[in-house]
Parts: structure tokens; C-alpha cells; sequence
């Protein structure tokens, strides 16, 4: 087995070759506006050892932050048809009802709400009004939309009304990309429509980005399938991942995570990933990031996205320094850390000049900062651990003490020893983790939804063959699957012993034959 | 006092407050709010009316939304549909409604009469039944006085629409409309028993959507000044910290239609060391600390998150949360000995006497 991994960060540019299990180089390049030459650089500067020459290579598996960022700060997104199967029902909340309105003017190209989708037991809640959603669609492509994104009632339990109306639409704009809200998971009508829309309003911007992703790999003379790492921590095949963008939107954080795991060899553990501004705090339990429960917003949008339970703290290796009365953080110089950092001749005293003082780096001019003694270095150091400690606590799930992997440009702020935590661990390559996680990401598949008239032990057995196959379908090689999560919440109110079953099953990506 | 103008801010705050004094139940409030938002947007505007202000002979409706929570995160609610239940409350009884009351203060029926009030120009009477959330229909102040339980009108957003004309008891209107709103596809929007002016007065619980709007209030604040949201809720009602801790264990089972289950929490601060055991059917009902209860129902027990002060639901709380569980004092109607006979710990089959927390 043997993959690239490649994280595409505002700043840096990471990328890392494994071979069966070890790290065998990682390089570090800044990225460039040019999506293409940027991936390109980092594969040649991999490559500039010789290491790729005559070998395979399984894939190539990036983590990028364009799509969050695209939606973040409002570019290259396209306008959306918004149709919504569920009439009567809903209808004073419309899609787009609660975006923020900077969003909602730039992305939404009109709402069609027509009658169809079902009940909570699979009952419809009306007939598909099909002639509605062919004239819907008449009235989109007169408007001259490319992208829409439909939405059902309880789609997830029952998505042919979605999938019904996809054909119809597809009738009518033939070269249309649609997402469907079944497509995005789970219950919440607004939180998955919304989902959808952001989805759809990613389609040029996926289909421009995977395409450069692509180019990339063949210019640098790869023969290797490309791969694109999602939010929780796995992989989907370079289709999948044009279509579902959104799911790519938390990968960097996750990625990070799951290279802690990797290069400590641990699967149940806390991660600290100290980069120049912020430190990401997160729990691993069976080598994935716990996920967040509950309502996450992406760029001011609701949305039950699979995201990773992260606690930001403003902590970094550029993170600004006084001495008095004493404070770490949180605001930093950035990427002008080698520019403004008092060792390299600027004026802001950081994190990283004290650990020039100290001795731990061995960067700048340690004569600039020679006027820190090393009790004020312990001072700082002391205070930087505090707030690692206060945000570590705050993210722990139990009373005991854990193990903890330091990672990232910055983890030289993470001491030896931290209260509340069983053993602090540097790991080589910590600094490039996150494309380590890239590198290593596995294919996942899951299920949500509501079993009737079922034992306990069946449903979950139900959720876990459509979750096997889900994954199988996404790429995964069967053999290895593994269930890594299984929930079940019986339902209050409802009948005949309804209980809601979320499997998720993760496997390693199928080697090419 | 008299009728007074709720502010678009003010419906901001009661979906936080409604929230907490839904005691882990009633459902989220951020639909109705959103359907206020867009009213408000529109041009609609409702107002607020003491209880003291009506005349014995007025005639009150009392509305809520029924239904499992689930269903209602699909089916989104949408504002008309309860001002339809409160219209065919008045076709089929030949009042005119002065104004019109939540049937719970606590969870996402706190909004519901508003968004009747707008629709229908009436304003929202300042008081509800419940001054809580609870999972059944004889669960409330008028059912404890023993005031006529129908007729009920159900009505659901296809247009459907139902009339439950007699029946002799609480308990029955909870088994025939639980019926008619599973047929409907779990969730319902109903009207419940007209009430008189003369009835709101001795038995509604008073002051309830202004008490909601204050601890919402209070929480933004706090929010917005980075300050203690616990303890600013605690500076607008004579509440009581009963623990801080993490959850460490969250089991759930659905008997009889209700969410029943239990959480465990490991204590942090003045609790470190000490274990909260805390019983819920659909809201918490008992809080148990080292083993020993130490608040029931109708005690108000409310699990809040801790950093931000929002409510924590029993249907959502989840593994490794940091809460603060707090007491509020119970509406005095559930004292009594028949009010404990309602909501007391017995009627969630718990054989411990009611001891409050406030006594």
C-alpha cells in the first residue's frame, strides 16, 4: 500500500508518501493561488528524492479547505434553484427562510414548493405532483439556473419523491447538476435542505477544483486515483466527492486528528493541533474524531453536517506575547511570523521567539531574544499550558486521566506534562499531520433512520447491512469493513416500537486491481 | 397592567426562556420562532394581555402543538395551521375568542399562541397551564381543578380536521386525541377546552410568557457580555444550583409513547466527587444526588449547558456535555394534595414524597 497524502491549507501546502504503514518523506510548500501548479510543486518536491520513480501509487488523497472558505467569504458560488416536495406542509418557512441575507441574495436563484413526501413511517404525505415539478423546471431553465437542490419530507427514511423529481428536472435542463437532500443524511428538513442548497451552490467551484485536482496529478506523470477527504475522517472517490463538496468542508481539522492517531499509534486519546493562531482541541475514540450532535453553522447556514466536536482556543506558534501583566495570545501575527517575530527582526514579541530564547527553537536570531531570562520564559510557557489544560478539560468526556498527542507547527507550547492528562506525546512528522491523516483516510458508509415493528437487535443488524453497502459503494473493500459507531433512540410518541438506528461502518479504500 | 406590544426581541428571548422552563421537554422553540420572524417581517404584531385584565364571561382558547419532536423537525410547523384549530374551536362553539393562551409555557408551544394571535388579531394572554412543559394532557393546572376537559378541535396542515366532543375524563382526551393525531402522522395542532375569563383567573398559572421572555433575556445578555448565564438566570428567578457536572451516561427507552430514560453526570467544582443520577419521562422528573432525591416534579429541574446557558433537552443531551442543573420553584397549584396526585413524583411512579427543594 502505498499513498500521498496532500492538505491544502491557507498557508502551507503539506504533502506526505506512506509505504506500507511508515512515512517515507513529507514536504512543506506554500500554496500558491494556482490551484494545479501548487499540488504540482508539492508532488514534485515529494518526488525530487526519487522516491516515486517506477513505483505504484494507490492514490492521492488531499484535504482542501476551498469549499468552506468559498461559502465563508462569499466567492465563486453558483445560484441555486431551490424545489421543495412536501406542499402543504412547511410552507411558511421556505427554503433559504433562516440563511443569513448576504448568502441568500448571492446563492438563491428562487423556490418552487410543490406537493409530495412522506411520513415519519414511510406513509406518503402527498402524491408528487410531477406536472408541478416539470413546470418548476421549465421556469428554472428560463431563468437560466444550472444548479438545483431538492428537498423532501423525511427523505431519509424514503427518497424516491427526490429521486423521481431529479429524472423530471433532468427532462427539462438537461446538463443540471442537482443535489438531493437525501443525499445529506439526516432528519431536520431545514438543517439537510440547507446542506443541499450550500451543496449546490458549490457545483462550479467542485467541478473546477476536482478538475485541477486531477490535471495536477497527471502533469506530475502519477498514474493514481484521486481521492478527497471528508469531514469525518474518511475518503470518497473523486466523483463522489464533485457531487457532495460540502462533506469536505471540516477536513483539515479531521485530517490532523486522524495523523495524530496514526503516528502515535493510539486510537482512543485527546489531540492538541497547535498551528500559527489557533490550537484545535478534539477527542479520538476509535481513531476518529468525535463529532459534534448538534447544529453546526457554516458561514451563518444551520446545518447537521458530520463534523468533528472541536474546541478552538486563539493559541499558537504566532500567537502575541506580554510580559505585563503577562498574556498568551489570542491574537497572532500569522504567516508573517518570520517577518514580525522579534528573533527575525520584527517588533511583536510571539510564542515562538520565547521558545527561540529558551532554546527549544532553533530559528531567527536568539541574540534578539536574549534579554528573556528563563524564568520569564517559564512564565510564558506556564501560561500557555494553562490554556491548553482549561481547553483540554473542557473536551473530555471522562474523569480520568488520557493519554494527549501534541501536533502541528506549534505543539512545542504542549509541556511534557499537563494535569488532568496521563502522557503528553510529540510525534515525528507531528508537524505535517494532517496530510498523514490525509494519506491514511478509509471509505465510510452510514445509515439514520427509522425501523418499525422490529426488535432492537434486528434494526441495528438492518442499519448495518445498508451501511455496509453504502460504504462498499463508496469504495470501500468489504472484507474490512468495521462498525465504528452504532446509536439507537427509540422514539417518544410514536407507535409500534419506532426506533431510530444510526450505524456507521468504516473500511479501507478497495486497492485497484 | 394593560395589553402591552411583544417585541420581535422579546419572541428572540421566549425561545430561550420557553426553552429552560421546558425542563428537557416540549420541543425546540427555533421553528416558531423562525414563523414569528417571518410574521414580524410581514408586518404582523401581537400583543400581550394580563389574565386580570379579562372579564369573568370572556371566553379563552388554549392552544398547543401535539406530536412527536421528531416529526416536527420534517413537517415544519407553520403559523396558519393553529390559528385553523383555534377557527374551528369558534365554528364549532359559536364564541369569539378575547384572547388566546399557550397550553404549556415551557419548550416550542410557547410560540404557538402567538403565532394564532397574529393570524386571527387577538392578543396572547399572559398565562399558560403548566408553567413548565409535561408529557400529558391531565398534567396541568385546569385538569388539577377538575374543569371540563372538551370538547378539542385537531386540525392538521392537508386540512384535516377533527372535534372531540365528550369525554368524561383527562385521561380519556389524552388517549382519543393521542389517536386521532398518530392517524394524522404524530403531529397535530389543537385547541384545547375553551376556558372563561372567570377560569383563567383562578386556575391559569399568571405572568408565564413574561417570566419566559425575562430568563430568555437574561441568558442573551450574558451571552452578548461574555458574562455567568447561570447566575443570570438565577438573578431573575428565585431559582436554586443544584449541580455542575459532565454527562457520562445517557440511556433512553421509549415505553408507552414517552421517551423515558435516565442521565448520569460526574461532578466538577463544589461537586467534584459527587454523582447526579437525573429520571426523565419526555422532561426531567427526578434528580437524585449520591443516591438521595433531591428535587421532583413539580420542582422545576432544568439542565442547562453551561458555557452558554441554553436548555439541554432530554431527547437531544448526549455523552460528555458540561451542565449545570438548576431548581426552579414549581406554579403553587401542584402543591396541593390533588395537584400531586397530577405531577407529583407518584404519577411518574416514583414512591418518594414530594419534598421541595424550595420548601
Amino acid at each position: 500500500m502505498r499513498r500521498i497524502g496532500i492538505d491544502v491549507g491557507g498557508t502551507n501546502t503539506d504533502a506526505v508518501l506512506i509505504e506500507d504503514g511508515k512515512v517515507i518523506r513529507a514536504v512543506k510548500a506554500p500554496t500558491s493561488e494556482d490551484v494545479t501548479a501548487g499540488i504540482l510543486d508539492s508532488l514534485k518536491s515529494l518526488g525530487s528524492t526519487g522516491v516515486l520513480e517506477g513505483k505504484r501509487i494507490d492514490g492521492v488523497m488531499i484535504g482542501t479547505t476551498h469549499f468552506i472558505n468559498a461559502v465563508v467569504q462569499r466567492r465563486h458560488l453558483t445560484k441555486v434553484g431551490a424545489l421543495r416536495l412536501g406542499m402543504p406542509a412547511s410552507a411558511s418557512l421556505p427554503p433559504f427562510c433562516d440563511w443569513p441575507e448576504d448568502l441568500a441574495a448571492l446563492v438563491c436563484g428562487g423556490v418552487w414548493m410543490v406537493e409530495g413526501g412522506h411520513e415519519y413511517d414511510g406513509r406518503p404525505f402527498m402524491p408528487l405532483d410531477e406536472a408541478a415539478v416539470t413546470k418548476a423546471a421549465h421556469e428554472m431553465k428560463a431563468a437560466g439556473l444550472k444548479s438545483v437542490g431538492i428537498s423532501s419530507i423525511f427523505s431519509p427514511l424514503d427518497p424516491s419523491h427526490e429521486k423521481r423529481a431529479v429524472e423530471l428536472v433532468a427532462a427539462v435542463i438537461p446538463d443540471v447538476a442537482i443535489t438531493c437532500s437525501s443525499d445529506l443524511g439526516r432528519i431536520g428538513l431545514l438543517e439537510r435542505e440547507n446542506a443541499g442548497l450550500l451543496n449546490a451552490a458549490l457545483a462550479d467551484l467542485s467541478r473546477d477544483t476536482i478538475a485541477a485536482f486531477e490535471k495536477a496529478i497527471r502533469d506530475s506523470g502519477l498514474d493514481a486515483p484521486l481521492f478527497i477527504t471528508q469531514n469525518d475522517g474518511t475518503v470518497a472517490e473523486a466523483a463522489q466527492a464533485r457531487r457532495l463538496p460540502v462533506y469536505s468542508f471540516a477536513s483539515g481539522a479531521t485530517n490532523s486528528m486522524r495523523g495524530a492517531a496514526y503516528l502515535s499509534g493510539l486510537a482512543d486519546a485527546m489531540v492538541i493541533d497547535v498551528g500559527g493562531t489557533t490550537a484545535d482541541v478534539g477527542q479520538l475514540k476509535n481513531g476518529f474524531p468525535r463529532e459534534a450532535n448538534s447544529v453546526v453553522k457554516i458561514g451563518g447556514v444551520r446545518t447537521l453536517f458530520r463534523m468533528p466536536d472541536l474546541l478552538s482556543i486563539g493559541l499558537g506558534g504566532g500567537s502575541h506575547v506580554s510580559l505585563d501583566p503577562l498574556k498568551v495570545g489570542p491574537v497572532s501575527v500569522g504567516y508573517r511570523l518570520l517577518k514580525d517575530g522579534i528573533a527575525f527582526g520584527g517588533k511583536q514579541l510571539t510564542t515562538t521567539d520565547v521558545a527561540v530564547a529558551a532554546g527549544i527553537l532553533d530559528l531567527g536570531d536568539r541574540s534578539k531574544v536574549a534579554y528573556l531570562d528563563e524564568a520569564t520564559c517559564q512564565k510564558v510557557f506556564g501560561e500557555a499550558a494553562r490554556l491548553a489544560e482549561e481547553a483540554i478539560d473542557r473536551m473530555k468526556t471522562e474523569a480520568a486521566d488520557v493519554p494527549l498527542i501534541a501536533v502541528g507547527g506549534g505543539a512545542f507550547l504542549i509541556p511534557e506534562k499537563l494535569p488532568g492528562v496521563s502522557q503528553v506525546i510529540h510525534v515525528e512528522h507531528g508537524d505535517c499531520a494532517n496530510a498523514v491523516g490525509a494519506a491514511i483516510a478509509q471509505v465510510a458508509g452510514e445509515c439514520d433512520q427509522i425501523f418499525k415493528d422490529l426488535t432492537r437487535r434486528d434494526a441495528i443488524s438492518a442499519a448495518s447491512d445498508i451501511a455496509n453497502d453504502r460504504a462498499v459503494a463508496a469504495g470501500a473493500d468489504r472484507a474490512t469493513l468495521q462498525t465504528i459507531e452504532s446509536e439507537d433512540m427509540p422514539l417518544a410518541y410514536l407507535p409500534g416500537n419506532s426506533v431510530r438506528v444510526r450505524v456507521r461502518v468504516v473500511g479501507d479504500v478497495k486497492a485497484t486491481a | 397592567m394593560p395589553l402591552r406590544d411583544i417585541t420581535l426581541d422579546d419572541i428572540e428571548s421566549l425561545a430561550v426562556g420557553a426553552w429552560v422552563l421546558g425542563t428537557g421537554g416540549g420541543g425546540s422553540p427555533y421553528l416558531g420562532l423562525l414563523n414569528m420572524r417571518a410574521l414580524y417581517k410581514e408586518g404582523y404584531r401581537v400583543q400581550l394581555l394580563p389574565s386580570d385584565e379579562l372579564a369573568d364571561d370572556d371566553w379563552i382558547a388554549a392552544v398547543s402543538n401535539m406530536g412527536a419532536p421528531l416529526v416536527g423537525q420534517e413537517r415544519l410547523t407553520d403559523s396558519r395551521t393553529i390559528a385553523r384549530a383555534v377557527d374551528l374551536m369558534e365554528r364549532h362553539t359559536g364564541y369569539r375568542f378575547r384572547g388566546i393562551m399557550a397550553l404549556e409555557i415551557g419548550g416550542g408551544n410557547s410560540i404557538q399562541p402567538l403565532m394564532a394571535a397574529a393570524h386571527l388579531k387577538r392578543p396572547v394572554i399572559d398565562s399558560d397551564m403548566m408553567g413548565r412543559a409535561y408529557p400529558e394532557a391531565q398534567m396541568t393546572s385546569v385538569a388539577v381543578g377538575d374543569l371540563a376537559p372538551c370538547p378539542l378541535t385537531t386540525v392538521d396542515v392537508r386540512g384535516l380536521e377533527s372535534v372531540v366532543e365528550k369525554v368524561p375524563t383527562w385521561k380519556w382526551m389524552e388517549r382519543v386525541s393521542r389517536k386521532i393525531c398518530v392517524e394524522y402522522g404524530s403531529i397535530a395542532s389543537t385547541c384545547k377546552a375553551p376556558r372563561s375569563g372567570a377560569e383563567v383567573k383562578k386556575w391559569g398559572i399568571h405572568g408565564t410568557t413574561t417570566k419566559a421572555i425575562a430568563i430568555g433575556h437574561a441568558v442573551r445578555e450574558a451571552q452578548r457580555n461574555h458574562t455567568d448565564p447561570i447566575a443570570a438566570i438565577l438573578s431573575v428567578e428565585p431559582g436554586k444550583v443544584l449541580y455542575r457536572g459532565k454527562v457520562v451516561d445517557v440511556e433512553r427507552r421509549a415505553t408507552e409513547g414517552f421517551l423515558r430514560g435516565r442521565t448520569r453526570l460526574d461532578g466538577v467544582d463544589d461537586w467534584r466527587g459527587a454523582g447526579m443520577e437525573i429520571n426523565f419521562q419526555n422532561e426531567w422528573i427526578v434528580a437524585w444526588l449520591d443516591g438521595k432525591p433531591v428535587a421532583m416534579s413539580p420542582d422545576l429541574i432544568c439542565v442547562l449547558d453551561s458555557v452558554s446557558g441554553e436548555a439541554v433537552g432530554t431527547e437531544t443531551i448526549r455523552y460528555g456535555q458540561r451542565v449545570t442543573v438548576i431548581a426552579l420553584p414549581p406554579p403553587p397549584v401542584f402543591l396541593s394534595e390533588k395537584g400531586l396526585q397530577h405531577v407529583g413524583p407518584r404519577a411518574f411512579g416514583y414512591d418518594i414524597e414530594f419534598k421541595s427543594i424550595f420548601a
